[in-house]
């Protein structure tokens, strides 16, 4: 493309498909505790 | 949905349901802004008025180019794609429980000024949590956590490591049950290094996954806030054995972490102090507090405050290209491989996956509601677990939530915190505004820094 670039490759879609399996960290024990942080933790899969 | 805006120079474009984020040209951004943020169709061929509109500043043709390269993305979903999550969202019920923050204990060895925990003791009394206790906190989370099996256990206060006799039996016994029950405990402390000595340190590194340690910044930033009983600063003596521990530490999980208030909005000059100390994972964070005490950040801060935020993305930018970079936590992001989006529907997990203990053994939803008793959900003593508290934070999704709704930030911070929430609005449901305007902004930069690497 001429006049756009895309950064990332993930879709989000497809992972609604395959995720919710629950391991991975809860936002909140990692560095946070007074505030909320998802898109920063780490996929288990 | 999309979100645009404009950061350090670039032109970013983010459609919020597939998360794909475009760095666009000069007229295709001022295109855009002739569309519908909310636009949900494309007309497959550009539309007249379009051409129109620009025709003073662009050709016919270049219009045509750029709308043509937009419905590219369009048909491939990476543009106005749908919001089709809500079906999620919907079917989403209890979770097992698999996070606690274990508070062994209520006292603190400093004197905070902004702690939300009223010194370590949450309105309530000085106490250290029993060995009892702990242990049976271990049992409850193991019984309630049926279908998970990585269960993480937060060491937290006031100062955790007052009782750090109970920390490390609480460690032993978690471990001696993780094969029998096919579990994987990952332990974290949260401390404010006043008792870090040797031996605990070499704990520390060895069963913690990740170690939070609190440190403010510079010395007269930190001494003003974190003194401790005699009113003595606490820089001079943490910051020696927090870069011994960091040093010892290896590749394994630190945050040294900071909180900023309206007496530091130039808190990126605390950030590059931590830095110039050795330390480079960090995480600088706004106080939350009760808007009328002097030192809380307020609505009108916030241009202030986003300015510095700005500041410190592109200092971090300039960090990276010379070899000296660092790790900002509220600009950490994943483009690629971060959570799923059935994750990203619900967020933190209080009261629902996440739950906290007191030093009597009684479950709250999360750290910030302990001591108020209408939250109170039960008991690991007793083994009581109040299902009904627990089904309102299991339906508190974005969907759930009306501001969130329409948010674009929506599956980034996933509805907030509903702690903040129910302090500040009185709702869990009710998005906190201040909180909501700073991670936002936060994202923005996260999100441009990820494209200025691109580039």
């Amino acid at each position: 493309m001429k006049h756009i670039k895309t950064v990332n490759k993930q879709n989000l879609k497809e992972t609604a498909v395959k995720g919710g399996c629950g391991e991975c960290q809860a936002s909140c024990q990692s560095a946070c505790k007074t505030s909320c942080t998802v898109a920063n933790q780490k996929c288990e899969k | 949905m999309i979100h645009r805006y404009q950061n350090n120079g670039y032109n970013i474009v983010l459609d919020v349901n597939s998360g794909a984020v475009h760095l666009v040209d000069e007229p295709t951004y001022k295109l855009l802004e002739l569309l519908d943020e909310n636009l949900e169709q494309m007309e497959e061929t550009c539309p007249a008025d379009l051409i129109q509109a620009l025709s003073g500043e662009y050709n016919k043709q270049t219009v045509i180019d750029i709308y043509n390269e937009l419905l590219d993305l369009y048909h491939a979903g990476q543009l106005f794609s749908c919001d089709d999550y809500e079906q999620f969202a919907d079917k989403m019920g209890h979770s097992p429980l698999k996070a606690m923050c274990l508070h062994v204990t209520h006292d603190c060895n400093l004197r905070c000024k902004y702690c939300f925990a009223g010194q370590g003791v949450y309105g309530g009394e000085k106490k250290l949590m029993s060995q009892k206790v702990a242990l049976s906190a271990i049992d409850f989370l193991i019984e309630k956590s049926e279908g998970r099996r990585n269960l993480e256990m937060d060491f937290f206060g006031g100062e955790p490591l007052m009782n750090f006799d109970v920390i490390k039996k609480t460690v032993e016994y978690g471990r001696s049950l993780e094969k029998k029950h096919n579990k994987v405990f990952r332990f974290t402390t949260t401390t404010n290094g006043v008792l870090l000595n040797e031996e605990i340190a070499d704990f520390l590194n060895r069963e913690m996954n990740n170690v939070v340690l609190s440190l403010d910044g510079r010395r007269n930033v930190n001494d003003a806030m974190r003194p401790n009983a005699g009113g003595k600063g606490s820089y001079d003596s943490i910051v020696p054995k927090y870069r011994h521990f960091v040093t010892i530490r290896g590749d394994k999980d630190y945050y040294v972490r900071g909180t900023f208030t309206k007496n530091n909005l130039d808190f990126t000059q605390d950030v590059l102090h931590m830095a110039d100390l050795g330390f480079d994972q960090l995480s600088v964070e706004p106080v939350v507090s009760e808007p009328n005490l002097p030192f809380s950040i307020r609505e009108d801060d916030l241009p202030r405050v986003f300015d510095e935020y700005d500041h410190l993305a592109q200092i971090m930018l300039e960090r990276k290209k010379t070899g000296k970079s660092f790790n900002f936590f509220h600009f950490m992001i994943d483009l690629d491989q971060g959570p799923c989006a059935i994750k990203r529907l619900r967020g933190c997990g209080c009261g629902n996956e996440y739950a906290a203990v007191d030093p009597n053994g009684d479950v709250y939803p999360c750290h910030q509601f302990v001591g108020q008793p209408e939250w109170k959900m039960g008991s690991v003593l007793t083994g009581e677990y109040d299902l009904d508290i627990k089904d309102r934070f299991a339906h508190s999704t974005v969907y759930d939530k009306s501001e969130c709704r329409k948010c674009w930030a929506k599956f980034y911070c996933s509805g907030g915190c509903n702690a903040n929430n129910n302090q500040y609005m009185g709702d869990i449901l009710h998005s906190h505004f201040l909180s909501c305007e700073l991670e936002k902004k936060r994202l923005e930069c996260a999100i441009m820094i990820k494209a200025a690497l691109y580039e």
